[in-house]
């Protein structure tokens, strides 16, 4: 029989130290859904959703009784929505995110993410009706979440694309102005976005992927931290370590969870994706690994080397656990859904400055931060241009989250409920990128892009 | 189907009598029994197959943790793949 301490130690971690599993995501392809009459293809994608995900929900469910680990959500992801509609006779791309709501609310998934575009080196007719519905489709559905990848270390930045994302965040906080500009936390703009990734805002189900597939989220950070109070005081080496083994141990329970679902659902496994995500939960924050380390608090220089060690260390911890170790895997560093990285941003002691170095060396970027509402649609595409090039450069996804909140100043707090928690309001820079971001055309991809 | 059940609380008179009659109610094989008891608290580990089990498994799970709520105890099932997983390379 397993070791009883063995045993205790994976119970203390589920009861005590919120291991779990984040999500498990069904990609469906929408690829043939395409059809000239824009009602016929929303009912296409309706019914695709429908009957591929019937079952998803009550087999997660199952699952979580039988291993008594819980999970958390069971969420969907479609092909970038600009492909599919792309092929209609309209102009307007509101009602195929209408459709994707309705399909996700009648099987049960808490998120469906996919209203998408993949726009780094240009946009199509597609692709710029899709982002010019994304203000009015976030703010009449409930749970689809929407992604554009304006750049790549291939292509470069697609800086009309920059401009136009300013534009767009700044209006899905208009149109949902009420809920605190919540349009805003269901969207996301990616460099280097991934293809197979399950957690949302940014999940989508890309086109090299297969008909459907699951894709498993384990997150832990809880498991982290307290693995890391049992090494005070001691060299980095051994804090690696101990990550690395914690890291390995929680990847194969979301490979067992993985293959369990796709097994019951007859349904290809794709790959499980290792990202310690916080949550705003006292004891499931990544700031607090990072104060762990010996840092007074998340933001103090040091914070970076520490995200480093942090973030490379839970892969390779990953990779030892499963052959399929894909999507984003690393640390996570949403503020708002943070309890630490909260605290550190009220205190003043995190910046947007900080939280930007921090992004080269996670897994993915700024996440979850409001800044005030008053903040021009430029200063937001200069943002966003600053991120994708930290990711087009060193060869890594990074994203932007950004929420300008309506008639809220610096200080402030914006309450969004639940996982998405709540943002102080952190300061920007002032001074203006107006004729920055109006030159638009592209910035070319980097030397180092030219490997063939 | 192997699982692990864990049962886990102040000692007491009857625990092992107790979980283990529930268990044969619903036809449950016990395999290997480890308990020990640190400063007053029983922990008991049972390897069992609940492969012949007369209930779904779920309603196996809710029975025992019901069972464990009436004297205090923290009673769980889970299969025992989960613990392969995360200790075994």
């Amino acid at each position: 029989m397993i070791n009883t301490n063995d045993i205790l130690q994976t119970i203390q971690m589920i009861d005590h130290q919120h291991l779990d599993i984040r999500t498990i995501t069904m990609g469906i392809s929408l690829l043939d859904c395409c059809d000239p009459d824009p009602h016929a293809a929303c009912r296409k994608i309706y019914d695709k959703i429908t009957t591929s995900a019937e079952k998803l929900v009550k087999t997660g469910e199952d699952i979580e009784a039988e291993f008594g680990i819980p999970i958390v959500n069971k969420r969907i992801s479609v092909t970038p929505i600009a492909l599919v509609a792309g092929a209609s006779r309209t102009t307007d791309y509101v009602p195929f995110a209408a459709a994707m709501d309705k399909a996700a609310k009648a099987v049960g998934v808490n998120f469906i993410g996919g209203f998408s575009a993949l726009v780094q080196k240009g946009m199509t007719e597609g692709d710029k009706k899709l982002i010019a519905a994304i203000p009015e489709a976030l703010a009449v559905t409930d749970v689809v979440c929407s992604s554009v990848n304006v750049g790549s270390t291939k292509a470069g930045i697609n800086m009309d694309a920059v401009a136009l994302m300013g534009r767009t965040i700044k209006s899905a906080a208009e149109r949902t102005a009420d809920r605190g500009g919540f349009g805003c936390a269901k969207l996301v703009v990616f460099c280097n976005a991934v293809e197979d990734n399950p957690f949302m805002a940014g999940a989508f189900h890309g086109v090299g992927e297969a008909e459907r597939v699951i894709n498993v989220g384990v997150s832990g950070p809880g498991v982290v931290h307290h693995a890391l109070q049992s090494v005070k005081g001691q060299p980095f080496d051994v804090v690696a370590e101990t990550i690395k083994k914690t890291a390995f141990q929680v990847t194969r329970m979301g490979q067992l969870v993985a293959r369990e679902a796709s097994a019951r659902l007859g349904v290809p496994f794709g790959i499980v994706d290792l990202s310690l995500a916080p949550t705003p939960a006292v004891g499931d924050s990544v700031a607090r690994i990072l104060e762990e380390m010996g840092l007074e608090v998340c933001g103090a220089h040091g914070t970076t080397a520490a995200l480093a060690l942090l973030n490379d260390a839970v892969k390779k911890g990953g990779v030892m656990a499963s052959s399929s170790v894909g999507g984003l895997s690393g640390a996570f560093i949403p503020v708002s859904e943070d309890e630490g990285m909260i605290a550190a941003a009220q205190s003043g002691a995190l910046t947007l400055d900080k939280l930007e170095a921090m992004t080269c060396v996670c897994s993915v970027g700024l996440d979850m931060i409001a800044v005030p509402g008053d903040t021009s649609a430029a200063t937001l595409s200069a943002i966003i241009a600053d991120e994708a090039a930290i990711g087009m450069v060193n060869q890594k996804t990074t994203a932007v989250r950004i929420i300008p909140a309506p008639g809220k100043q610096v200080g402030d707090i914006v309450e969004f409920g639940g996982l998405l928690g709540s943002a102080p309001v952190m300061p920007c820079h002032t001074g203006s990128a107006e004729e920055f971001v109006a030159r638009g055309g592209r910035i070319p991809a980097p030397m180092h892009s030219l490997k063939n | 189907m192997r699982a692990i059940v864990t049962v886990i609380g102040r000692d007491q008179v009857g625990i092992i009598a107790a979980v283990c009659a529930l268990l044969s109610e619903k036809n449950v094989n016990v395999l290997d029994i480890s308990q020990t008891v640190l400063q007053e608290y029983f922990t008991m580990i049972m390897l069992v197959d609940a492969s012949q089990a007369t209930v779904p498994f779920a309603r196996l799970r809710e029975d025992l943790a019901e069972a464990g709520k009436e004297r205090g105890l923290d009673v769980r099932v889970q299969r025992e793949d989960i613990f392969d997983a995360m200790h075994r390379i």
